[in-house]
């Protein structure tokens, strides 16, 4: 009996511990946000949106660091999307099972940790040096494509293994090719989870500032980009640049940038989401 | 008789597993061929070598010929997508594809390039009546393959394979998930079906290859024990083991 006790005990003490953890995480978030919100809800105005930075809080916007997030999304999104799924179709659908293909598989799980800054370094190298792109939005752009590549490449890839073999099989029981498996079969059965794990990895993206820094992001920028080749701010420069002047208004406006960027990226997430149950109802229907 | 396919000295490998030994088959035309055995026989194995389907399965191969219509479907001459739209094959579970009802049965035409709609919807209806689902969904065309019932489902999966409009048709126990009713039901459209198909097998169950089949081939381990008219196997045995086998004294 006074076992049975201990056991009940036991298990009260690890629900405890448990639910603790929980309320950990979400109560430092909550100081976090607030503190934000407080700070920064009284400089949101139209014309937050509508100014470029300047010497002046009173007079400072976000006007060119949201445009040069918006222009950087759009190129990393175009490129690591096609690239990364077609690289998980290969490795999941294509590629044979020997030595050469684990290693290529280690290599991708592995670049998924690397530093961001790491990335920049790439970049700046590449991009910026070698191809000669400059310090432009093509550069920083691609450097970013490379960051979330990985990431894009095994969310797709565990979305293509949820494909049921049956259904693959039945495809190719009336006589389709393997394209015509991965398009009719494969892809719309898959596509949900691909979503959902590209727009997380963008959404990551839209955060990052090391390797921006590093393919030389400016952060006193007084225009919007009109080419991909034009030299650019984002919304994460932009915090990163008021966060490190000494005036207490500065560091109200980042909070009210902080805002915006979190208001984007969440809304990225519901997206995300959105789009998996549209497609996931049109499976299931 | 009119032999169908020929299977000649078929012996089958997954990797250092012999699952099939020395396999040599007559299958006729416009005639039901049941294959029985207990689990692990290789009767599955052998009915999916008929269309190839173990070439999706890595590390498998071959020696011997099959031959359909004379070609031996293993050679280089003979393209699989083809040879697949010819002998079209059931599944043991109902797999029909996440799409509608009419797009299921209309997915193989349209991957061989049938567009015209009209032609598409004629497909769709004669198939749909030749797996006897036609009057049951008629009205619901557009909706989710999904929602039907378990052995809805196998008749639209039979519908699809019909849609090709297939020579042969491969059986892989189809009514093994079903209740008696969905079963009696697709035993039912077998009968129907061999008018026009040529049609393979594999049941578990000795009433059904009975019931329903022309002739039988009993497997064990990898062999092919004895093959006949079913009459005869079920009534007059002429091996020791099938006679135990299908009077239930093992497997």
């Amino acid at each position: 009996m006074s076992n049975l006790k201990l056991r009940k005990l036991k298990n009260k003490i690890f629900h405890g511990l448990v639910l603790s953890s929980t309320l950990f995480a979400l109560i430092v978030l909550i100081v976090l946000l607030s503190d934000i919100v407080m700070d920064g809800y009284k400089w949101l105005s139209i014309d937050f949106f509508k100014n470029f930075t300047s010497r002046f809080p009173e007079r400072a916007g976000i006007k060119a660091g949201l445009f040069g997030s918006l222009w950087i999304i759009v190129i990393t999104a175009s490129v690591s999307f096609p690239v990364g799924v077609g690289a998980a179709l290969y490795l999941e659908e294509y590629a044979p099972k020997n030595w050469f293909t684990n290693i290529i598989q280690i290599n991708i799980s592995n670049l998924a940790g690397v530093p961001s800054i790491v990335f920049g370094i790439l970049g700046l190298g590449v991009f910026v040096n070698t191809f000669g792109f400059g310090r432009s939005i093509l550069s920083g752009g691609l450097t970013l494509a490379l960051l979330i590549l990985p990431i894009i490449i095994v969310s797709a890839q565990e979305a293509l293994r949820s494909v049921p073999k049956d259904l693959k099989h039945g495809a190719y029981a009336l006589g389709c090719t393997k394209w015509q498996v991965i398009t009719g079969v494969v892809l719309p059965y898959a596509i949900p989870g691909i979503l959902t794990g590209t727009i997380i990895s963008i959404a990551r993206a839209l955060g990052e500032t090391a390797p921006l820094i590093m393919v030389g992001a400016v952060t006193f920028a007084a225009f919007t980009p009109e080419s991909i080749f034009d030299s650019f701010t984002t919304l994460p420069m932009q915090i990163y640049s008021w966060t490190s002047r000494p005036q207490a208004d500065f560091h109200n406006l980042a909070a009210a940038a902080i805002i915006v960027l979190l208001a984007v990226l969440l809304t990225a997430n519901a997206l995300a989401v959105l789009l998996r149950d549209k497609y996931q109802d049109r499976i299931k229907g | 008789m009119n032999a169908k396919m020929e299977i000649n000295n078929l012996n089958f490998y997954y990797g250092d597993f012999k699952a099939l030994k020395d396999i040599n088959m007559k299958i006729e035309e416009n005639k039901v061929t049941a294959l029985i055995g207990p689990s692990g026989c290789g009767k599955s194995t052998f009915l999916r070598t008929l269309n190839r389907m173990n070439d999706l399965i890595e590390g498998t191969r071959h020696e011997g010929e099959i031959l359909y219509e004379g070609q031996d479907i293993y050679s280089p001459k003979v393209d699989v997508v083809e040879l697949r739209k010819k002998i079209g094959m059931v599944f043991q579970k109902p797999n029909p594809f996440p799409k509608s009802i009419y797009e299921n049965v209309a997915f193989g035409p349209k991957r061989h390039g049938i567009k015209n709609k009209a032609k598409l919807d004629e497909i769709v209806e004669k198939s749909l009546k030749g797996a006897a689902l036609w009057d049951e969904v008629k009205d619901r065309l557009n909706t989710s393959a999904w929602a039907l019932s378990g052995g809805q489902q196998q008749r639209l999966c039979i519908a699809r394979a019909l849609a090709m409009e297939p020579d042969v048709l491969l059986m892989d126990e189809p009514t093994s998930a079903l209740d008696p009713v969905a079963t009696l039901k697709i035993e039912e459209l077998i009968d129907e079906l061999k008018n026009n198909y040529t049609i393979i097998i594999v049941t578990h169950s000795m009433q059904q290859a009975g019931r329903i089949s022309d002739n039988t081939a009993f497997f064990l381990m990898g062999e092919l024990i004895e093959f006949g008219e079913t009459k005869k196997i079920f009534s007059n045995p002429s091996d020791k083991r099938t006679e135990d086998y299908i009077t239930g004294r093992f497997g």
